[in-house]
């Protein structure tokens, strides 16, 4: 009846799973209560959760993703605190356990926090960059968002319901095969991925469709933002990347439930096709990750460096160029799987060669800075962290991407240190710089900029501190994922990454109290321009946060950096003083169809999980029923008469008038 | 003061004369609906290109995998090509109904649109009862796909197609029914656009099925 | 008044991938375009299954004979069945299809290169496989 699933899941032998879950259901219970008592509901249901505003849909995106990031990093907590204790003593974390919990914290940090929050800016700033009012698929952005945010409740309750995979975050075979994995923790992993990777896939056809289809009058290509442009590349990736992940997990599963023979020891199977496989998408999907974070520091760069970007076409056309060596350097994770000289060779050069539009973007970005006149925001410490950092990261990458070092320091900490060096300093990074640049559009209020300094320095140090170490025991021969080690000299280093993530820690407090004082205080932080940091593109010339239908008459774009061009105008007397002739504007309506479609998909991948057949069936016809339901709909649209597009906007232009005479008054 | 780049928008710019004008979207012709054909098909089209590439990963994998029998049969021993080419015709024949499906279609005519569509339904339904025909006998001789790597491979490969085609009559059943009940609507003629290019995109990875899996396997 | 129809298409006019050619609306053109394709895939495919059951080809060509024959099938049908041109209209389809085939050969050859050479570097088996 309940298929493989008793009470025996419940971890009540367990105390640390035990208590996680019971604080994060109490916790979850308590917020529920909260919204249910305060009346909630009903606003919450139709502004949000059927929303297909992409505005919207963005928001809920970079919530998921800065939750997770909590629950990724308790995960990192750990790991360090149980190897700054287990030299030569088993420390506090039994090895089935330590490894759900590296299993745990990489694919929590892959897929449910920096894609969310990658994803999340993109569906936030695209249109708005583009001069248009929603994505080409508003419908189809809303059941990616809640197929993404199945994926995350999955992998939460295997911490209460089961266990996790034990793997790794890429579970490789033969121990994910069922032989060596019996229990149900790599199927979690397999049917969170799986369904979170069709939402993804839909986000790429979404956005690639969208940037390559649909503008405001008069935004060619070449008139295009620098951030737009790397969403493109990122999209094509996803759309290019996201169905080999599929095809191979789906070769897995065929394994484990059916007895396939794809990765098995037996009857032929062939494990290094799964390694081949996996990293054909692996590798995309760090660029996938990375080119949005490129294009957040250009437009950071030049807004508060008072210069547009150096160097726009260069700039494009190394995106451009990432975005397809990015599909021919995959081998480099495997060069020691033994392919022989001559293909890691070729794949070691393509790994290097890869540096060099990186470092053109470098290069732009540092030439933006020379001559400009520097606001040394939040979002531009992040940004010169990043530099710093990144290239770093970087250099260590081009050393490993060599394959007779890579010999030496294929899985060891060096190779963690150097990919936690890219990543934090390239995708964290610029997502914190991210958060901070857009939040008051998204809000109307900006965040506390102390807080946010705060946060910055201790994520920085913090940084360092904790992987800096890992980079020399690296050296030393230390290699990752120990439960316990014996050997003295890489203890203090240990020790010293430990404090590092304590220090980080302290980081993410800030961020924390950053956003409550912010709240707090929103008055104060209020922002009534639009435009709170003399931006240069068109998202700067909304209000904040921008009206549903985003801009009440679609901008006539002549010019890159067209909003800076038409601010200045307008600032010297000289832009258009007329009020443009309002029209009654059609927008999607909102649906549920995301959400049941996700309601379903999470008990099919439950059910499927726990091999309750029947609840299988169900939950797939329920969401084959819910997208007929949907397909047969008459009404899509929904029109906002003209006089309360007029009524909006002239109420917003009203606003951003009083703000800015206020402020050249005080000035 | 102002700092925008007027070296950059060279080239596209002089495309603008077609459509710019300089005026505001609201003089627009609004009742032009093309611009949201056009949308939809190459959004559909870049998810096609998207089941393409998982293909591929299945095609790679069955390449890899052709050889490792385990000490079972291969393709030689197993394959009928005297039901291929019959599966081939019925794919193809149905590809061609399917274009006359989409010229009723866009004419509006009920009897090109629904006939296309009914022939395709049946030569589709041909096409898998021909293959499930041939599933079922080979699992039954013992070569089903945990028999070896290569079967796994080839029960995947041709079993995702097979999936699709079932898939793609469903779809095709509802847009029967969704013309039935609304008639030529913009929308719906989008969504049969979008059958069509799935339907066409199936007969074409049969393409390379037959020519890699059945034509090198028999061969071989 | 669509919010969609506001929008510019960035080229005087896109055609959509798979849709009849813009003003063709006469049927029996749309017609002959499909017959057309029909027989020269028909034609193609008897070919194929031809040539790999023939002993009249030299044998190692086959493959190759088959390959070339595919691609020219598939070719065929983006052609006549899907209307993809090389009109200017058709350049956003024809840049996704490039991009696609760039990828499913990367994938393709790749794989193959590499499973090649790791399975040649592959030890000498101590006991049989399953």
């Amino acid at each position: 009846m309940l298929g493989k699933l008793t009470w025996g899941a419940i971890p009540f032998d367990q105390p640390i799973p035990l208590f996680a879950g019971a604080f994060v259901i109490v916790v979850v219970i308590a917020v529920l209560a909260f919204i249910t008592i305060k009346g909630w509901i009903p606003y919450l249901w139709s502004e949000w959760v059927t929303s297909v505003d992409h505005k919207r849909i963005g928001v809920m995106y970079i919530t998921l993703g800065m939750v997770m990031l909590l629950r990724g990093f308790i995960d990192a907590i750990m790991m360090r605190s149980q190897q700054a204790i287990a030299f030569q003593s088993q420390g506090y974390l039994p090895p089935e356990h330590y490894n759900q919990i590296f299993s745990a914290h990489g694919t929590i940090m892959i897929f449910f926090v920096a894609m969310p929050l990658v994803i999340g800016f993109m569906n936030f700033v695209v249109p708005l960059q583009l001069g248009v009012r929603d994505v080409a698929f508003p419908t189809l952005n809303s059941v990616s968002f809640w197929l993404n945010a199945t994926g995350a409740l999955l992998v939460n309750i295997s911490l209460v319901v089961g266990e996790f995979a034990r793997t790794g975050w890429l579970p490789f075979p033969p121990l994910s095969e069922l032989t060596y994995s019996p229990g149900v923790g790599v199927d979690y992993y397999l049917w969170a991925i799986q369904i979170s990777g069709v939402g993804t896939l839909m986000t790429g056809v979404n956005f690639v469709t969208t940037i390559l289809k649909i503008h405001a009058p008069g935004m060619t290509y070449m008139r295009m933002p620098v951030f737009t442009w790397t969403a493109l590349a990122s999209n094509l990736l996803i759309v290019a990347a996201f169905p080999v992940l599929t095809a191979t997990l789906a070769m897995l599963t065929l394994d484990r439930y059916l007895g396939f023979h794809f990765f098995t020891n037996e009857a032929g199977g062939n494990l290094m096709m799964f390694m081949n496989l996996i990293w054909v998408w692996g590798h995309p999907e760090v660029y996938i990750l990375i080119l949005p974070a490129f294009g957040v520091y250009s437009e950071v760069v030049a807004t508060f460096s008072r210069k547009s970007l150096f160097g726009y076409r260069s700039m494009v056309l190394a995106t451009l160029t990432i975005c397809v060596i990015s599909f021919m350097v995959w081998l480099h994770h495997f060069f020691t799987m033994g392919a022989g000289a001559t293909v890691n060779a070729v794949f070691g050069i393509a790994s290097m060669v890869i540096a060099v539009p990186t470092g053109v973007k470098i290069y732009n970005w540092l030439f933006t800075m020379y001559g400009g006149r520097i606001v040394y925001a939040t979002p531009m410490l992040w940004t010169i962290g990043f530099m710093v950092t990144f290239v770093i990261g970087g250099l260590t990458g081009v050393l490993v991407a060599v394959p007779p070092a890579d010999f030496m320091l294929h899985n060891s900490l060096f190779l963690v240190a150097h990919f936690h060096n890219v990543i934090i300093g390239g995708v964290v990074f610029a997502m914190f710089a991210a958060y901070t640049y857009w939040f008051p559009k998204a809000f109307g209020f900006r965040l506390h900029e102390g807080w946010g300094k705060a946060a910055f320095w201790c994520w920085f140090f913090g940084f360092y501190l904790a992987f800096v170490p890992l980079y020399v025991t690296g050296l030393m021969g230390m290699t990752r994922r120990m439960q316990h080690y014996d050997v003295p000299e890489w203890r203090p280093w240990l020790l010293v990454a430990a404090l590092g993530a304590a220090v980080v820690l302290a980081g993410i407090f800030c961020q924390v109290a950053q956003l409550v004082v912010s709240i707090r205080d929103r008055e104060k932080l209020r922002d009534l321009t639009g435009d709170p940091w003399m931006g240069r593109t068109l998202e700067w010339s909304t209000s904040s946060p921008p009206p549903a239908f985003n801009f009440a008459v679609l901008p006539q774009v002549e010019s890159l950096d067209d909003y800076w061009r038409s601010a200045r105008l307008a600032e010297s007397g000289k832009g258009p003083t007329a009020e443009p002739d309002y029209q009654p504007i059609e927008m999607p309506r909102n649906s549920p169809t995301g959400f049941i479609c996700a309601f379903f998909a999470t008990f099919a991948g439950f059910a499927m999980i726990w091999q309750i057949w029947w609840l299988v069936i169900v939950s797939l016809l329920g969401a084959f029923a819910t997208f007929v339901v949907f397909a047969w709909r008459d009404r899509t649209e929904y029109e906002i008469p003209a006089a309360e597009v007029a009524r909006i906007d002239r109420e917003n232009r009203r606003a951003r008038g009083e703000a800015l005479a206020t402020a050249e008054a005080l000035s | 003061m102002t700092a925008f780049q007027a070296g950059a928008d060279y080239g596209e710019g002089r495309r603008e004369e077609s459509y710019g004008h300089g005026r505001a979207a609201a003089h627009l012709d609004h009742s032009d609906p093309v611009s949201k054909r056009i949308i939809v098909g190459y959004g559909f089209w870049i998810f096609l290109l998207s089941d393409i590439v998982m293909f591929s990963a299945f095609f790679a994998t069955y390449a890899v995998l052709s050889g490792e029998t385990a000490g079972g049969p291969s393709g030689k021993d197993l394959f009928d090509l005297h039901n291929v080419a019959i599966e081939t015709a019925c794919l193809l024949l149905s590809s061609f109904t399917c274009g006359l499906a989409a010229i009723g279609a866009r004419a509006h005519q009920n009897l090109m649109y629904y006939g296309g569509m009914a022939a395709t339904c049946v030569l589709g339904l041909g096409f898998l009862a021909i293959e499930i025909h041939e599933f079922v006998g080979m699992i039954e001789q013992g070569a089903g796909p945990q028999r070896s790597a290569f079967l796994s491979a080839f029960f995947t490969l041709v079993g995702c197609h097979g999936v699709h085609v079932t898939l793609g009559i469903l779809w095709l059943l509802t847009m029967i029914a969704q013309v039935f009940a609304k008639g030529y609507r913009a929308d719906i003629l989008r969504r049969v656009l979008c059958f069509a290019l799935f339907w066409h995109t199936l007969d074409i990875i049969w393409v390379a099925i037959f020519t890699v899996v059945y034509l090198f396997g028999a061969g071989a | 008044m669509s919010s969609m129809d506001d929008y510019q298409p960035l080229r005087g006019g896109d055609h959509a991938p798979g849709d009849e050619p813009a003003g063709r609306h006469e049927i029996a053109e749309g017609l002959v375009g499909y017959l057309i394709g029909l027989g020269l895939a028909v034609l193609l495919t008897a070919v194929s299954f031809f040539i790999a059951g023939t002993s009249l080809v030299w044998h190692p060509s086959i493959p190759i004979a088959l390959v070339v024959l595919a691609i020219a099938q598939i070719g065929v049908h983006l052609v006549f069945f899907l209307h993809i041109t090389t009109g200017p209209d058709n350049v956003n389809n024809v840049l996704a299809l490039a991009f696609g085939v760039l990828i499913v050969s990367l994938i393709i050859i790749g794989s193959l290169w590499i499973m090649y050479n790791l399975n040649q570097n592959m030890g000498p088996m101590l006991m049989p496989m399953g």
